[in-house]
């Protein structure tokens, strides 16, 4: 890996939640975790980045909304365009959309319900830097805990990313009446992930859930190759 | 308005008007007496309760923090300490739900951050009145969501809690929330405030005109008229209240406090003159540098109301600015409202001139009301109780079933699925189990957590309940593996002001007390909730208890749910099971009533402590409380969340509902490999127990002595009544309820 560890930013923005659970899991990865406050336009040469989950800005309008607008986010959006890996989670995901950087849009689940639990979900295509440790087809349960979660997009945009393999997680029992059962996706440099399902939470065996982790440990090895 | 009609309005008797002109030795004006008034509410000066609340016992070996601080706190090993506190939002959830259990998350968890601790886990212990009623279905769904809205957003996981339903709650939910803290115990900070000249900074949210008068309201009996106190309902901002999180943290991290106080109930006077009060100075606060929220607020609206997410900080003066720029990193408001002063007062200003001096001792010293016990006279006749006159049920299954899919006693996935539980990456034991496990990063230390109460065992014999509900909470923490440290509880009751109430308000302490005594669980911190009165009647009495257990190594616990087949089941404790006070009674027999099964403390330590001795040994890791519902719907428990059927014979005597359904304390299932029995045997010493059958398959079968099969069912037939969705219409076999 070049000599140093590799570093991966979280942003923070008020309101966010998961930031130091995203830490945490960066860290047992093997990585440094680096902070990144949403007033300061500057990603501290990190080498990715997640996006966490949460309520930024209370979620307030709509989740994401005013986040994409947070100082952090115009060196992010460079740093995307320059093919630098980014990971939305969750909340992560909304601002993502909302910042343009994934197509699409999260809108209220289905039942009109917050859902926490635990969903299966398949690894439909893994060739992006975030998930490059998993084989297609693979099996996980990971945890989701959103208001929000359900994906949607016009028709054309769905097929385009089925076509393309850029739908990167489908649930096997849809939690929130997203479209094509649809738990994460690509941008189409590939570079840019957004997930619904939670990797971070699933990061220690402690918890009952370690394979999340292979998420973080799959933008190491990308990172690594990079370097 | 004349003077007795303005402070009548005000919720304050005449004898306590006669006490203010006899301490103040003046008459009070408009802002002192409405001082008074909120610091003499029941709900702020607990008038009713002082003197029955002196009979729990505070002091253990791990309390770092008893009574009298904004949480309690205990040591949980390696420099680790747990604060804690539960506290009642009843009166206003009954007038606006939503608000209601959303401000009352967001209350206690400022109780904890004012201990300096990250809030790390929420519990709530919630009562309805039955779903049959469309007004009661409107409570629970909107409490649900508020407490989802709240703590989802702060970040703060909901990890457990219980929700039961009877008509003694209808127009009168009662809304507990609880929360307990992490922090270094050198770093703990309490609310004293210290230093003539330091100044007072408040912090976080503008003050409006809400929640005034709240605390007063709070004290009163809900009436058709509660429907007009909707503007007494605090509003929450869970956005607001992370910032105050994370800045108060960061405040306290960087040694910038001198101390720390949430503003909850009476606002910035109940915060200022407690902290003055406990420091021994007084309080200088200007009205008029308090950032408003809308104009024109008077100076006595300003001190009083009880706007959400604003703690109030005691600061030395070269340290104010940094505090200033701290709160505006968290995008909140923040100003220097006062100073610490010498002279005991807390002195209201505007724009420097006193509106109002009230010694802080007066206000934090409220008449004491001590009344007599009386027992009431409906005792004896709901704890009569004829076997014969209950008929014998022709279909045991059925019943099964019907009491699975009751609201008592059904999943409680459908509420749990609405909060987050699993944020902060710390839960180790997910919603359903006996109690919540967590742990505590970067150690192999752990926490669990419960709350338990039966309120109607507490109404039929209010001095066992209160026994009961510590015992099971005991039982219940022990069951996953913790060791029972200490408790905190809410005690929601009626009107002190009637013997029937005041007596179970006493009876349930009273055994309460005995249980904390016996069982070495100290009380370290509380709230009382009195005047939980409709036009039809009180509550049940239900003193909630919340207690939490710590783990030496977090990854040794049990949880419910059968993990192997071929494994024998047990029951550990003496099972001597009754009808009386059971769910079995009530949702079969539609009877509330009998004599609840009478705590026997010592024998129910020794079988909660056999068991946590062979779960910390890493022997047993299926475990699971007997409770509501009796042994059968413990058993079908145990085989739904683990996905494994049990054959299991009852054992002999009596009748076989009174086997089945009825219910005792002191008892807990096992299930353990049989090579591993022998080593068990040997942490059952002195405990009795019974080999009752055999994990495995895909049903539930129970056979009688005399009938081959009294119920036989598939694990997808149970789960078909009991996975039910609460918030959805429900229709039963029987169709007794929906």
């Amino acid at each position: 890996m070049g000599g140093g560890t590799v570093r991966i930013g979280v942003t923070v923005f008020p309101g966010s939640n998961c930031d130091r659970d995203a830490l945490y899991a960066i860290q047992r990865a093997g990585a440094e975790p680096v902070e990144l406050w949403h007033a300061d336009a500057n990603l501290k040469g990190v080498e990715a980045v997640v996006v966490p989950g949460g309520f930024s800005y209370g979620d307030y309008l709509r989740p994401g909304a005013i986040a994409r607008f947070a100082k952090v986010m115009a060196p992010l959006e460079e740093f995307a365009s320059a093919g630098g890996p980014v990971l939305g989670v969750c909340n992560g995901f909304q601002v993502l959309t909302e910042a343009h950087l994934l197509p699409g849009a999260l809108l209220r689940n289905t039942h009109m319900r917050f859902v926490c639990s635990r969903a299966l979900v398949r690894f439909e295509s893994v060739q992006t830097p975030w998930t490059s440790l998993f084989e297609p087809g693979d099996r996980l349960t990971l945890p989701v805990a959103h208001n929000e979660g359900n994906y949607f997009a016009d028709e054309k945009t769905i097929a385009e990313l089925e076509d393309e393999g850029r739908v990167v997680l489908r649930y096997m029992d849809n939690p929130n009446g997203s479209v094509n059962d649809i738990a994460g996706i690509c941008s189409e440099g590939r570079n840019v992930v957004g997930l619904m399902p939670h990797p971070e939470r699933a990061s220690d065996p402690t918890l009952g859930f370690g394979e999340g982790l292979k998420v973080f440990e799959s933008v190491l090895s990308f990172a690594g190759i990079k370097a | 308005m004349n003077i007795q009609e303005t402070y009548s309005s005000l919720g304050l008797s005449d004898f306590e008007y006669d006490r203010i002109l006899e301490l103040m030795g003046r008459a009070p004006n408009y802002l002192e007496l409405s001082l008074f008034s909120v610091m003499w509410s029941e709900h702020c000066g607990y008038k009713n309760s002082r003197p029955l609340l002196g009979r729990f016992p505070n002091e253990g070996p791990r309390v770092l923090q008893g009574p009298g601080e904004n949480a309690g706190v205990v040591e949980v090993g390696d420099g680790w300490a747990l604060a804690f506190k539960m506290e009642s939002h009843n009166h206003p959830s009954a007038v606006e739900p939503y608000e209601g259990a959303a401000t009352g998350v967001g209350g206690i968890i400022r109780d904890i951050l004012a201990m300096g601790a990250r809030p790390v886990a929420l519990l709530n212990a919630l009562r309805f009145g039955p779903l049959t009623d469309e007004r009661n279905r409107y409570f629970f769904r909107e409490a649900v969501r508020g407490i989802g809205g709240y703590g989802n957003a702060v970040g703060v996981p909901t990890v457990g809690g219980e929700v039961e339903f009877a008509p003694a709650y209808s127009g009168n939910p009662l809304v507990n929330a609880m929360c307990v803290g992490l922090v270094r115990s050198g770093d703990l900070v309490r609310a004293r405030a210290v230093g003539e000249g330091n100044l007072v900074v408040l912090f976080g949210a503008r003050t409006g005109r809400d929640g005034i008068h709240g605390a007063t309201f709070a004290s009163d009996e809900l009436s058709e008229d509660s429907e007009e106190k909707r503007p007494n309902v605090q509003v929450g901002d869970p956005f607001a209240g992370k910032m105050l999180i994370e800045s108060s943290l960061q405040l306290l991290e960087e040694g910038l406090l001198v101390s720390l106080q949430d503003l909850g109930a009476a606002g910035i006077t109940s915060s200022a003159s407690e902290m003055a009060a406990k420091g021994g100075v007084g309080i200088e606060i200007d009205a008029a540098l308090v950032p408003l929220r809308e104009e024109g607020m008077e100076p006595w609206e300003i001190v009083i109301s009880e706007s959400q997410e604003r703690m109030l900080a005691v600061v030395e003066p070269e340290k104010a600015e940094e505090v200033l720029k701290v709160a505006e990193r968290y995008e909140l408001d923040a100003a220097v409202v006062g100073r610490v002063a010498g002279h005991g007062d807390l002195r209201i200003l505007n724009g420097g001139e006193a509106v109002g001096t009230v010694p802080a001792l007066y206000l934090a010293d409220a008449p004491v009301y001590e009344r007599e016990v009386i027992a009431p006279a409906y005792l004896e006749e709901v704890q009569e109780l004829d076997l014969e006159e209950l008929p014998r049920p022709e279909d045991y299954g059925s019943v099964l079933r019907t009491m699975l899919a009751h609201p008592n006693l059904c999943s409680r996935r459908s509420v749990y699925e609405q909060y987050d539980h699993q944020v902060g990456t710390d839960t180790v034991v997910l919603p359903g189990a006996d109690a919540a496990v967590m742990r505590i990063k970067g150690t192999s230390l752990g926490f669990a957590v419960t709350t338990d109460c039966g309120g109607r065992h507490c109404y039929l014999d209010p001095k066992g309940g209160g026994a009961a509900a510590v015992a099971e909470a005991y039982r219940n923490l022990s069951c996953v593996g913790a060791e029972p440290v200490a408790v905190t509880d809410c005690l929601n009751m009626g009107s002190p002001e009637k013997p029937d109430a005041y007596y179970q308000f006493a009876s349930c302490i009273e055994g309460m007390a005995e249980a904390c005594e016996s069982l070495g669980t100290p009380v370290v911190s509380g709230n009382v909730s009195l005047y939980n009165e409709t036009e039809h009647g009180a509550i049940y009495p239900t003193p909630a208890v919340g207690m939490v257990g710590v783990f030496r190594d977090v990854s040794l616990h049990a949880t419910p749910g059968i993990k192997r087949e071929g494994d024998e089941v047990l029951i550990a404790g003496n099972f001597q099971p009754v009808l009386g006070g059971s769910e079995y009674l009530e949702l079969v027999h539609g009877r509330v009533a009998g004599a609840p099964p009478t705590p026997d403390l010592v024998p129910e330590k020794a079988v909660a402590d056999a068991v946590r001795r062979a779960i910390s040994a890493g022997l047993v890791d299926t475990v699971h409380d007997l409770s509501g519902g009796g042994l059968a719907v413990a058993l079908a428990e145990m085989t739904m969340y683990g996905g494994i059927g049990a054959e299991v014979q009852v054992l002999p005597g009596g009748r076989q509902d009174v086997t089945l359904f009825g219910e005792v304390g002191g008892c807990v299932l096992l299930a353990i490999p049989g090579e591993k029995l022998g080593e068990l045997e040997g942490h059952l010493k002195g405990v009795p127990y019974t080999r009752i059958g055999r994990t495995g398959g895909e049903r539930l079968s129970i056979a009688g002595l005399v009938d081959a099969s009294i119920v036989d069912a598939s694990i997808d037939e149970l789960r078909a009544a009991y996975e039910r969705d609460l918030f959805e219409r429900y229709a039963p076999e029987g169709g007794r309820f929906e």
